[in-house]
Parts: structure tokens; C-alpha cells; sequence
């Protein structure tokens, strides 16, 4: 449902059905309304048969790559006799991104029992559940969840009497974006500094702590439990576009738009119905300018390409963007696209782990430059030279942190480059003071 | 402790008793004890306020790693204070999506309103610091601001007086 708002006709609520009712937080609220159920079948089941059951649904990652769940589940090596270990990755931080905070907040045993059937399918002796540092009652709501399920039995030395060990811990981030980076989440955990690490290996021959490791989006996991107790062809039929793309998936809309909220639809509906009927449009007497549709490290899209758009992977490609996280920031005629696309600039030159070049030092002088341009001391190849300074940050780095801010930079001015010539060439009052 | 410097001879430990006991109790979930460095992290920052080189120094003793090691991981993360802060830290999320909603009235609302006056400073009768933050994951909802571990959603300029009447 489009929390804080009621379910809307349009919608497909799976994951966001109990959003805003705090009596499924707990235990008995959840086992009420069915929860705990998929687990108990799981353990049924031979572990080998669940991840089946996964790649044959078509779930995809949520968290932004969109790698298929049971195929990266399949890396896992099978007794090796090393210790495995499921991290589930709820350090949500990407700017127009909340789905996974709501997930937590109101269906926390959603995750729980998710990452419960995904630990004993891969082999994993524990959980880690690394949440960022500022979500606080997210934080506190997990704690009393993970102990309610420990004290009833789906967590511990003997879930359920079947004789299955699944542990789960809580790892609280202490405040950076790129920890959200599956390999700098890893080296957070293990009490390190949160850079990203070179792949390969990938996690799951050496993940954390050097042992086969998944590492999983919240989102992802709070959608197993429906899977294994719904069926791979149920999920696999809420499609209304490309095959490639099933399920559910939460979009959390935000910015200059009536409703702001998450609304859950079938992978395949049209981005007008979401924005337009779902999220009642753009504020009074205002027009759609720009939305990025899957988090802020996504190509910016125009209205008219957002207006044409299909919410699958494919459909937003087909676009010009990406899918991303599904967050979704919408601008009206009233934002300033250079200011906008600097504010985006100045986030990466702060999360910047520092750890390459191209990086530290693009993000730092992207924002700069577009700085100047704000400021009207903006120069006629400063637009040439940030589409140099973005080609230089693609595809060149250990993560893709550079790659992110180049994105919005690169797309915004191949779609608004009118906006920055006004402030070169002195026509728009600067937006910035002067130096 | 040997690895103190004499200018923090007057460290009183953090880790005793009970708090010691909670750290010891963390060490089986992890197979390394330098895993539980984020989480000493956390129990000396709530313990004290903040985070000193003496504090850091007795976190690698505890946990077996250098003092100029626990420095480098301190330093990575934002939510760690290295230097004390007023009795109540905020912070203002001010990233695109609150930006576009209104985010940097709300944070010179703040700024204005405890008397730091600037980001980074403490208020004069040391109630308030405030600092920028960015993105705090609750886009929808905007501004939130974090004051200590209290998340409040929704604020707007006009609010900002009626909230900070409850933190003294």
C-alpha cells in the first residue's frame, strides 16, 4: 500500500499489505495473519529445492543491481564444510529510497522468516542483519522482533523442533552510504573501515569474514516467504511486462508530488498510473519536469520519457534509466536542474570512501565546477569538461559510487542543457553566492 | 594501560562491569572479536558522549586491535562524534528529495532557533549541535531530523520551536 496512504485499486500490496498496522510487528500478530507458515514449509523441504523454487519465480535483487535471487543463492558452494553466512543488506541509503525502513518498521518478521527460509537454502550458520546507524526505530523494532522469535522458537538451536540451527545478529551501521556497497558493507561488518573490495572473489567463495557469503536486499527477502508459500508460478505470473521481470516491487515516491509514499505494483505498470492516479499527480497549478526514477545514482528521464515508461528492468532501460532501488525522485516545473544535479554531486563527493582516484577526486571536482556555474562564474567548457570528468568516472573504479555521479551529471546535461547554458551565459541569476 | 597517552591518564574505563559484560556477550555471534568494534563503538559514544583517543586506545585493547587502527575506523563513519558535542545532537537531512520539499528552511529553522548559528557548533548554554546529514533514508516523509536516537518525520519550519522544547 502507498503508506502513509490506503491501498489504491492500482496497487498489488504483497510485502505492504500490513504496512501501518503495528499489531503485526509483533510475533502473535504476524503468526495471525499467516506468517511463520512458508518457514515451517520450508524446513520441509530439501535446501537445494527452495533455491528451485526462487530461480524458477524470477525474482530479482531490489536493491538496485536486479541479479536474479536463486541464481546468485545457486553460487553458494554445496559441503564445503566452512561455515556460510546470509547478510541481509538493510543499510538503505540511496537518496529517494525508503521501502526497506517500512518493511522493518511494520512487517519485521516479514524479514525475519525471509531471511530464516534463505539461510537454511544456502547453508548459512548465521544472519547478519546490518542496518544503517540513523534508522533507530527500525533498529529498535528488529531487536524486539529477532528476540520474540528466538523466545517462540523460528529463531535459534531448534526452529520449530525440526532440529535446524539459524541464527540471525543485528549490525548497526554508524552513518555511510557506501556501506550499502555489498563488499564495504562486508568490511563494515567485519569492524573495518566500509570500503568496497575488488571483485572477484565475489561473496560467495569470499564474503565476510573470508567465508561464502550472500549478501541480500531487504526487499528481496521479505518477498521469499510469499514464494515458498504461494508457489514460483504465482510470482512468476504477476508480470505485465517484459517476462524477465516478476513480482512485486515497492517504489518510494517522493519530491515534488501530491502523495508522497511507497506504493507496491506488478512489475510491468505504466509510471503514469503510478505518479498520475496512485500518487495523485503533481502539486496544484505545477507540471512534471524530471523524475529519477531508481534512486538518485540512476539517468535522470524527461517527463515525456517518464511519462512512456514501463516499471520493469527492462522497460525503465528502454527509457533511458534504470530500475535501481525503485526510489523514485520527482521534480515539477519549479526545481532547478543544475542546483538539483549539484546538491546529487555534492552527496558522492561526501560518501566517496576515498579509495580511488578517479572517484575522490571526480566527485570533488564535478561538484566544484557545477559550483562555479551556480555561482554564474561558469565558463563555456565547463560543460565539456564535466562530460570528460564523467567519462573518467565510468566503468574505472572498484565500485560504483563514481559511476553514480557521473549519471546524473551526464544525463542532465544531455536533457537540460539550456538550464546550465542560462547560468554561463548570465542570463539566470546565480543560484549560489559569489565567491 | 600502557597504550593510553599521559595527556588521557585521566580516562576513566569504559568497559567494566556491566558494560563489559554486554561487549563479552557480543564476541560468539562474530568469529572475530575486531567485528564487534562498530558495536564498542556505539557503548562508548552512548557511555560518553562522544568518542576520545584515550576511549579509542581502551576499544583496541579490549578487542585486540592498535589504537591508531580504531582511530582510522572512527574517523570512516559520520555517527561517531571525535570531539564532544552539545546534549543533544541534530541532525538535518538536507539531500535532494528534502531539498526539493523545503529541507534547507528546516535546517536554518534549526540552525536559527538552538543558537548554533552554524553548522558543526554547539549552542552557547551547550543544549544543541547541529549538523547536516545526508540522506536519511526517509524521502517520503520530508524533513526528517534525527535528534539523538529520536527519528522525527515531517518537520517544517514551524514546527521546529515546539520540538525543541523537548530536549532541555
Amino acid at each position: 500500500m502507498g503508506y502513509p496512504h490506503p491501498i489504491h485499486p492500482k496497487e498489488t500490496p504483497v510485502l505492504s499489505t500490513h504496512f501501518g498496522a503495528a499489531a503485526a510487528r509483533t510475533y502473535q500478530g504476524w503468526v495471525e495473519r499467516g506468517g511463520y507458515a512458508a518457514l515451517k514449509q520450508a524446513l520441509g523441504m530439501a535446501p537445494g529445492d527452495i533455491v528451485g523454487v526462487i530461480k524458477e519465480s524470477g525474482l530479482r535483487g531490489r536493491g538496485g543491481a536486479g541479479f536474479p535471487t536463486g541464481l546468485k543463492w545457486s553460487f553458494m558452494p554445496k559441503d564445503d564444510g566452512k561455515p556460510h553466512y546470509l547478510v541481509c543488506n538493510a543499510d538503505e541509503s540511496e537518496p529517494g529510497t525508503f521501502k526497506d525502513r517500512e518493511i522493518m518498521r511494520w512487517t519485521p518478521h516479514a524479514l525475519i522468516e525471509g531471511c530464516a527460509i534463505a539461510a537454511y537454502a544456502i547453508g548459512a550458520e548465521r544472519t547478519y542483519i546490518y542496518i544503517r546507524g540513523e534508522f533507530t526505530e527500525p533498529l529498535a523494532i528488529m531487536r524486539a522482533a529477532v528476540e520474540e522469535a528466538y523466545a517462540n522458537g523460528a529463531l535459534g538451536a531448534n526452529v520449530f523442533g525440526t532440529g535446524t540451527r539459524i541464527d540471525m545478529t543485528l549490525h548497526r551501521g554508524a552513518g555511510a552510504y557506501i556501506c550499502g556497497e555489498e563488499t564495504g558493507l562486508m568490511n563494515s561488518l567485519e569492524g573495518k573501515r566500509g570500503n568496497p573490495r575488488i571483485k572477484p572473489p565475489f561473496p560467495a567463495q569470499a564474503g565476510v569474514f573470508g567465508l561464502p557469503t550472500t549478501v541480500n536486499n531487504v526487499e528481496t527477502l521479505a518477498a521469499v516467504p510469499h514464494i515458498v508459500s504461494r508457489g514460483a508460478a504465482w510470482y512468476k505470473g504477476l508480470c505485465l511486462g517484459n517476462e524477465k521481470s516478476t513480482g512485486t516491487k515497492l517504489f518510494s515516491v517522493c519530491g515534488h508530488i501530491a502523495k508522497p509514499g511507497n506504493y507496491e505494483v506488478t512489475m510491468g505498470t505504466p509510471m503514469k498510473d503510478l505518479l498520475v492516479e496512485m500518487c495523485g499527480g503533481m502539486r496544484p497549478g505545477r507540471t512534471l519536469k524530471a523524475v529519477i526514477p531508481g534512486g538518485s545514482s540512476v539517468p535522470i528521464q524527461t517527463a515525456e520519457e517518464a511519462m512512456d515508461t514501463v516499471l520493469d528492468y527492462e522497460g525503465i532501460v528502454a527509457k533511458g534509466s534504470m530500475l535501481g532501488s525503485g526510489g523514485m525522485i520527482v521534480m515539477d516545473d519549479s526545481a532547478d536542474m543544475v542546483y538539483q544535479i549539484w546538491r546529487l554531486a555534492k552527496f558522492y563527493a561526501h560518501e566517496s570512501c576515498a579509495q580511488c582516484t578517479q572517484c575522490r577526486e571526480g566527485t570533488a571536482w564535478t561538484t566544484k565546477v557545477l559550483e562555479r556555474i551556480l555561482r554564474g562564474e561558469g565558463k563555456p567548457a565547463d560543460l565539456d569538461l564535466l562530460l570528460d570528468l564523467s567519462e573518467n568516472m565510468t566503468g574505472k573504479t572498484i565500485c560504483v559510487l563514481s559511476d553514480s555521479c557521473a549519471a546524473p551529471v551526464v544525463s542532465g546535461i544531455q536533457k537540460f542543457r539550456s538550464e546550465f547554458d542560462a547560468y554561463i551565459q548570465k542570463t539566470r541569476q546565480p543560484a549560489l553566492a559569489g565567491s | 594501560m600502557s597504550t593510553v597517552p599521559a595527556a588521557d591518564a585521566s580516562h576513566e574505563p569504559v568497559f567494566t562491569g556491566d558494560r563489559l559484560a554486554r561487549l563479552e556477550a557480543l564476541f560468539p555471534a562474530y568469529p572475530t572479536k575486531q567485528a564487534c568494534l562498530l558495536p564498542a563503538l556505539w557503548m562508548i559514544q552512548e557511555a560518553r558522549g562522544w568518542i576520545s583517543q584515550a576511549a579509542m586506545a581502551e576499544a583496541a585493547e579490549v578487542l585486540g586491535l592498535t589504537p591508531a587502527y580504531v582511530k582510522g575506523v572512527v574517523t570512516f563513519y559520520t555517527m561517531y562524534h571525535t570531539h564532544p558535542v552539545g546534549r543533544h545532537f541534530i541532525q538535518v537531512c538536507t539531500t535532494s528529495p528534502c531539498g526539493l520539499c523545503g529541507a534547507e528552511d528546516v535546517l536554518a529553522a534549526i540552525l536559527s532557533a538552538t543558537g548554533c548559528g552554524e553548522l558543526g557548533a554547539t549552542s552557547p548554554d551547550g543544549r544543541f549541535t547541529v549538523q547536516e546529514v545526508e540522506c536519511l533514508g526517509a524521502c517520503g516523509f520530508a524533513t526528517p531530523i534525527l535528534i539523538d536516537e529520536d527519528f522525527i518525520e515531517g518537520v517544517t519550519p514551524e514546527r521546529v520551536a515546539g520540538i525543541l522544547e523537548g530536549y532541555k
